[in-house]
C-alpha cells in the first residue's frame, strides 16, 4: 500500500519561514509585481455590479442552509450521481481518497493521469500517491504545471506560481525542456505560455484519467461545476476515458440557482473578471450517443475534519469558496508569500482552516500571523468572520500549553496585576514615569528591554509621565 | 471497495448527524421542505442590468463578450454566415480548412457556395485549427455563450482547435445563467430531446477565450483552450419585442 496519512507541513516553523522568506529577493520582486493586481481587479468588479453585497449575503444565507442540513443534501446529491450513471466514493481521510483514487485508476491499468487544478488534490498529496503506484500525474494548469517542474507546493489557491518571476519559470523550462533548442527566445510570459501550451497538447491525448476539482456540487442534478480560465481542466476531463471529481463534502449547494449565486460573487472576488472563462457543469459520464466525452464518471467526497468543524465555533470557515481575496489583501501573506504557511491553504483562510484539518498542535502558530486588520473579513464574499476565528484558535493554543513560554508567562504576569486595578494602576504609573524618564531627551525611546523586535524597525514615541487613567480622573476629557 | 465506501459513507453521515443533535436523517417535515426547496430550485438576485428590451440585451452580450476579448460580426440571415465567417479567416490570416458540428441548426447556411471553406463534420483532432458551432444559449449579463454536449455538438470542439467560430442566432441571447438552467431542465424533460430525463452530460459557460495570468499576472490569451473566439450574432429577428 503506498497511500500515506503523515501530514507534509512545516506550519511549525512559520516564525523561520517568514525570516527567510522575508528575505528571499526572488518572492519580494515576485510579490511586488503582483500587488495591487487582484485588489483594483475585485474594486473594479465590485463597483461594477450594484447587487454585489446583496449577493454576498444571499451567498453566505445559502452556504448556512446547506451546511445546516449537509448530511440531506449529501444523501440526495449522491442519489442523482447515481441516476446518471456516475459514482460518489465517500473518504472518511485523505488515505481513504488516496486509496480510493488508485482502485479507479488501476482497474483501467492507468500509466498517465492528467489533473486539473486541484487544492484538494493537494490536500491529500495525490500526486505522490500516483508517482508512488508509477502511474504519471501531469498538472495542466500553467501554474501548476511550472511549480510541478520545480517540485514545489503552490503558494496561492489561485494562483499557485504567484511567487515566482518570468526568469525563475525560464529557468525551469530550459532545465527540463531539453529537447528543445537550447538557445530559443523564452524570456517573455507568452513565450514561455506558448512553450508549455505545446508541450501539453500531446500530453492530453495520452492520459487514461482525468482528475479535477471542483468548485460546487449541485444536489438537484449531481452536477460537479469547475471555474478555470485556461480550458485546461475541460480538456483533462473530455479527453481521457475516466473522470474523477475531488471534492470536499462543503462544496454542496441545494440547486443550479444557489450556484448561479456564488459564481457572481466568485471570480469577481478571485480575479476581478465579471465570469471566469469557463464555468463548466458536468452530470455523470458521456451518454450512449454523444461523440466524445469520458466514459466514467467518479466523485470521491472528501472529509479529512470536515466534519468536527461542524457545530462548532469553526463551522463559518466552511462556507469558503477559495477564491483568495484573503490572502490577497492580507498584509502578512503579502509580505511573506504562501510557502510561509507551511502546508497546502496560506493566507487567512489558510491560518482558520489548517488548524481544524491537520490540528492545532501541528499549525496553531498560523492565527498568529495576522495584524487583525480586518481586511480579509471585510473582502470576503461569504461573510467569513476571520478575524475572531483566528482569536478561538489562539485561545485553543494556549490552553493545550502550544503557545511558547515566554508569552505564557508575559500574559500570566499582565493577567496577574489586571485582575487586581489598584496594583494595576500603581505598576503602569511607575512604568509610564520610568519610560517618560528614559526618553526625556529625544521624546522617543529606540530601544526597550522586553520590545527589542519592535523597536528594531520603528522608534516609540515616549510617555507624557501620566497614564489614560489617571488624566482622566483628573478631568481631562472632552464630551 | 462497496463495503470500505459504506463505511465512510456511515462515518461521515453519523459524524455530521451527531454534531446536529441528531441519531438519524431530518425528520419526515424537514426533508418535505427540503425536496421542495431543491424542486422549487428559486431565483436568488439576478443583476438589473438585463432588464431591457430584447434588442438591448444582444447589444449587451456583444459588448460584454467584447470587454473579454471575443471578435464578433453581425449578420442579416444564415446565408450571410459562410462569408462572413471564411472572411473573418481570412482576415486573421487563418486556415480555412475548417472542423463543423454536426448540428442540423447550421445546415440552414449556404456552405457549398463558399468554395473558400474546406468543411470537416465531426469530433476534433489534434491538428485541427479552426472549428465551427453554433451555441443553443447565449447569456447577455456577462457576454458568456452556453453549449450543450450531445450528437450535434462535441465539447471538445470548444476547446481543442485554436480558433473557435461560433454562430449565434440574436433570438437565443436571454439575460442570465438562470434562463440558461431552465432551458436545460426543459431540454432534459422533453420526451423528443431523447435525453432520458437528464441533461447534458457537459454545459459550457463560455466567456471569452482561454487565458492565463499565472506568470507573473500577466494577462496571455490562449493557454491551453482557443486563443480566438469569433461570434458570429444572426439578426434573426425572431426574438425582438
Amino acid at each position: 500500500m503506498s497511500t500515506s496519512s503523515t501530514v507534509h507541513s512545516t506550519s511549525r516553523n512559520f516564525k523561520n519561514n517568514a525570516r527567510d522568506q522575508l528575505a528571499n529577493e526572488d518572492l519580494q520582486a515576485a510579490l511586488n509585481k503582483a500587488r495591487g493586481h487582484f485588489v483594483d481587479g475585485r474594486t473594479t468588479a465590485r463597483d461594477n455590479l450594484p447587487e454585489f453585497d446583496a449577493l454576498r449575503g444571499q451567498a453566505r444565507d445559502i452556504k448556512d442552509h446547506t451546511l445546516e442540513h449537509l448530511d440531506f443534501y449529501l444523501e440526495a446529491y449522491e442519489e442523482k450521481v447515481r441516476e446518471s450513471g456516475g459514482h460518489v466514493h465517500w473518504a472518511r481521510t485523505a488515505a481513504d481518497a488516496q486509496r480510493i483514487v488508485l482502485d479507479i485508476c488501476r482497474s483501467v491499468g492507468a500509466k498517465q493521469v492528467n489533473k486539473g487544478k486541484s487544492m484538494i488534490g493537494e490536500e491529500i498529496e495525490i500526486n505522490k500517491a500516483l508517482e508512488a503506484d508509477g502511474i504519471r500525474p501531469i498538472e495542466t494548469d500553467l501554474g501548476e504545471y511550472i511549480i510541478q517542474l520545480r517540485g514545489e507546493l503552490p503558494s496561492h489557491i489561485i494562483a499557485p506560481a504567484v511567487h515566482l518571476t518570468k526568469a525563475q519559470v525560464e529557468t525551469s523550462f530550459r532545465e527540463n525542456h531539453t529537447e528543445l533548442d537550447p538557445d530559443r527566445v523564452l524570456e517573455e510570459p507568452i513565450s514561455l505560455l506558448d512553450e508549455a501550451r505545446t508541450i501539453l497538447r500531446k500530453k492530453y491525448f495520452e492520459a487514461e484519467v482525468g482528475i479535477t476539482g471542483a468548485n460546487l456540487l449541485i444536489a438537484e442534478t449531481g452536477s460537479s461545476i469547475i471555474v478555470t480560465n485556461e480550458g485546461n481542466g475541460d480538456l483533462s476531463q473530455l479527453i481521457p476515458k475516466v473522470h474523477i471529481v475531488l471534492a470536499s463534502l462543503e462544496k454542496i449547494v441545494p440547486t443550479l440557482e444557489d450556484a448561479a449565486t456564488i459564481l457572481r460573487v466568485l471570480a469577481r472576488s478571485a480575479t476581478g473578471q465579471e465570469f471566469s472563462s469557463y464555468t463548466t457543469l458536468s452530470t455523470g459520464p458521456k451518454r450512449a450517443e454523444d461523440p466524445d466525452g469520458p466514459e466514467q464518471y467518479h466523485v470521491v467526497l472528501l472529509d479529512n475534519g470536515r466534519t468536527d468543524m461542524i457545530g462548532t465555533e469553526f463551522e463559518e470557515m466552511l462556507r469558503c469558496i477559495r477564491c483568495g481575496a484573503c490572502m490577497n489583501h492580507c498584509p502578512v501573506y503579502q509580505s511573506v508569500g504562501g510557502h510561509a504557511y507551511g502546508w497546502v491553504y496560506p493566507g487567512p483562510m489558510g491560518s482558520v482552516l489548517s488548524p481544524g484539518l491537520i490540528g492545532v498542535d501541528e499549525a496553531g502558530h498560523l492565527p498568529n500571523a495576522s495584524t487583525f486588520c480586518g481586511r480579509c473579513e471585510e473582502v470576503c464574499p461569504m461573510h467569513i468572520p476571520l478575524p475572531k476565528m483566528m482569536r478561538h484558535w489562539r485561545e485553543r493554543e494556549f490552553e493545550s500549553h502550544l503557545s511558547p513560554g515566554s508569552a505564557r508567562v508575559g500574559l500570566g504576569v499582565w493577567a496577574f496585576f489586571a485582575r487586581r486595578p489598584r496594583l494595576y494602576q500603581l505598576a503602569t504609573g511607575l512604568q509610564m514615569r520610568m519610560l517618560a524618564r528614559m526618553g526625556r531627551k529625544r521624546g522617543r525611546l529606540s530601544s526597550l528591554p522586553l520590545a527589542g523586535g519592535w523597536t528594531k524597525y520603528r522608534e516609540l514615541p515616549a510617555p507624557q509621565g501620566r497614564t489614560f487613567q489617571s488624566r482622566w480622573r483628573s478631568g481631562e476629557r472632552v464630551r | 471497495m462497496s463495503a470500505k465506501n459504506n463505511s465512510g459513507k456511515d462515518q461521515i453521515l453519523s459524524s455530521l448527524r451527531r454534531s446536529r443533535g441528531r441519531e438519524g436523517p431530518v425528520d419526515d417535515a424537514t426533508a418535505a421542505t427540503l425536496r421542495a426547496r431543491i424542486a422549487g430550485h428559486k431565483r436568488n438576485i439576478v443583476p438589473a442590468r438585463t432588464d431591457i428590451d430584447h434588442a438591448g440585451l444582444v447589444d449587451l452580450f456583444e459588448n460584454m463578450a467584447q470587454k473579454v476579448f471575443a471578435t464578433t460580426a453581425r449578420v442579416s440571415d444564415m446565408a450571410d454566415v459562410p462569408d462572413a465567417i471564411a472572411d473573418y479567416l481570412r482576415g486573421a490570416n487563418l486556415p480555412s480548412k475548417v472542423v463543423m458540428a454536426p448540428d442540423t441548426d447550421l445546415d440552414a447556411a449556404p456552405w457549398a457556395e463558399n468554395a473558400l471553406l474546406e468543411i470537416r463534420r465531426g469530433v476534433p483532432d489534434e491538428p485541427d485549427q479552426v472549428s465551427i458551432t453554433s451555441a443553443p444559449s447565449a447569456v447577455a449579463e456577462t457576454g458568456t455563450l452556453a453549449m450543450y454536449s450531445g450528437p450535434a455538438h462535441p465539447s471538445t470542439l470548444n476547446f481543442i482547435p485554436e480558433t473557435h467560430v461560433v454562430v449565434l442566432p440574436a433570438s437565443r441571447v436571454v439575460k442570465s445563467y438562470e434562463d440558461v438552467f431552465d432551458a436545460v431542465r426543459e431540454l432534459a424533460a422533453d420526451p423528443d430531446s431523447g435525453r432520458g430525463g437528464l441533461p447534458p452530460r457537459t454545459v459550457n459557460f463560455i466567456t471569452g477565450p482561454s487565458r492565463s495570468g499565472d506568470i507573473e499576472q500577466t494577462l496571455l490569451l490562449g493557454a491551453h483552450g482557443p486563443r480566438r473566439l469569433h461570434i458570429v450574432i444572426v439578426e434573426d429577428g425572431a426574438g425582438d419585442d
